[in-house]
């Protein structure tokens, strides 16, 4: 393709996703239909912070704990003493 | 004395093992191979293994009226896969202590409690907590005695002497509301509670490999359906259980839609009094059984105190948790 312009030849260039043709002579810059305006809601996008999502449906965690509770979760730290200790309470009323 | 219960245990196990059989001679029973057992032996209960059947003597101080009722919750159909039933409901006594047949069920590994049925056991508690009331209450279902045990276990604790150790879980004690230290009626909305949930109220039946059933209906009755979940959850607040372990039962629970734990909630307002309780509870028991066997807490049960003195050093205001009747 020719610049109408100059006549020098057009490169395609990609620009987030938007083919444009740029003149190699007079840096002129051609836009097919509806280029212009995915260029502007590019633009948009761009500027405009991201619609926040709307928040699924969700379950309360239930990793959360009582004010009470020990400080480290959920560790199998402590050797097997505590873990005969622990395994015997877990069977005991 | 427990010989005698034993051996009243023994007849009733073979009994009931071989009530189908044609010509068997319960008494004898030299043919069919399978030797008594004793499965458990407590002040509790006492528990005989004969083949396929196992026969349990109840505390002395065992309600029969109370008893009555909840064997009658056992056999009834809306149970059915949710609590294991008994295999007659005929008042039998060894030793003025009353006495059940059960089928045997194959319980809970007990050298792999990670591999136990935490998801099983959520879903199990939820159906329970979710059968209607009035469909299984016409016997007049007695209060669920996890308030009465944790009460028991106190004064074990206060039996046993005085001990340093006392001093937190006394004080975490003194600040249960008077229902959680079974001196006034729980709040409502009630539900049909287990009332001693542990790993060791779950086995399968048909052995080996039948589906997940819960048994022992002493402590069974009305109640708060978030007592059931407490003792995990004192486990897993005192950081003995693993979170993953934690978040296996409690989201089976919440899953198959339990009333004491809605999906979409913070559980711990619901869970938080109960599971004060069952600490107070297990620590109490600690220290009793360590002062039995003249020896220190080991690092499992100090944990638990060092739970309740964390309880006993919370600021007043966070003393009045909303009670299950407002939350729901």
């Amino acid at each position: 393709m020719q610049c109408p312009k100059c006549r020098a030849a057009m490169h395609t260039y990609n620009r987030n996703g938007v083919q444009i043709e740029q003149c190699s002579g007079c840096r002129g810059i051609f836009l097919d239909y509806g280029e212009l305006e995915a260029l502007t809601r590019l633009e948009s996008q761009w500027a405009q912070p991201a619609p926040p999502v709307p928040p699924a449906p969700q379950a309360y965690p239930a990793g959360s704990a009582p004010a009470w509770g020990a400080p480290h979760h959920g560790g199998h730290h402590g050797g097997h003493h505590r873990h005969k200790s622990f395994g015997r309470m877990l069977f005991s009323s | 004395m427990t010989n005698a219960v034993v051996r009243a245990l023994e007849l009733v196990a073979r009994q009931a093992a071989h009530a189908g059989d044609a010509g068997a001679d319960p008494a004898r029973c030299s043919a069919c191979g399978h030797i008594d057992t004793v499965l458990a032996q407590r002040s509790g209960g006492v528990v005989v293994r004969h083949g396929r059947a196992v026969a349990k003597a109840h505390a002395e101080a065992t309600d029969p009226l109370d008893h009555r009722a909840r064997l009658a919750v056992a056999a009834h159909p809306l149970l059915a896969g949710i609590l294991l039933p008994p295999l007659t409901t005929a008042a039998e006594n060894a030793a003025g202590r009353p006495v059940t047949a059960w089928p045997y069920g194959a319980p809970v590994d007990p050298d792999d409690p990670e591999a136990a049925p935490w998801e099983q056991a959520g879903a199990l508690v939820a159906r329970l907590h979710s059968v209607p009331l009035e469909a299984v209450r016409a016997d007049g279902l007695p209060y669920m005695r996890g308030p009465a045990k944790a009460a028991r276990a106190v004064a074990r604790m206060r039996a046993a002497g005085p001990r340093p150790a006392a001093v937190p879980v006394e004080r975490a004690w003194e600040r249960l509301p008077a229902w959680a230290r079974d001196e006034a009626a729980p709040p409502g909305p009630y539900a049909l509670c287990h009332g001693d949930l542990h790993l060791g109220q779950l086995v399968r039946h048909p052995a080996p490999d039948g589906p997940w059933l819960l048994i022992d209906v002493d402590d069974l009755g009305i109640g708060d359906p978030a007592w059931d979940l407490a003792r995990p959850a004192a486990w897993y607040a005192a950081g003995l259980l693993p979170v993953e372990i934690w978040r296996r039962f409690l989201g089976a629970y919440r899953a198959a839609r339990g009333p004491a734990a809605p999906l979409a909630d913070d559980p711990w307002p619901r869970l938080d009094i109960p599971a004060r309780a069952l600490t107070v509870q297990t620590a109490a028991l600690a220290i009793a059984k360590s002062a039995a066997e003249n020896r220190d807490l080991d690092e499992v049960e100090r944990l638990l105190v060092d739970a309740c003195a964390r309880i006993a050093a919370l600021p007043a205001q966070l003393e009045s948790a909303p009670d299950p009747a407002s939350s729901s």
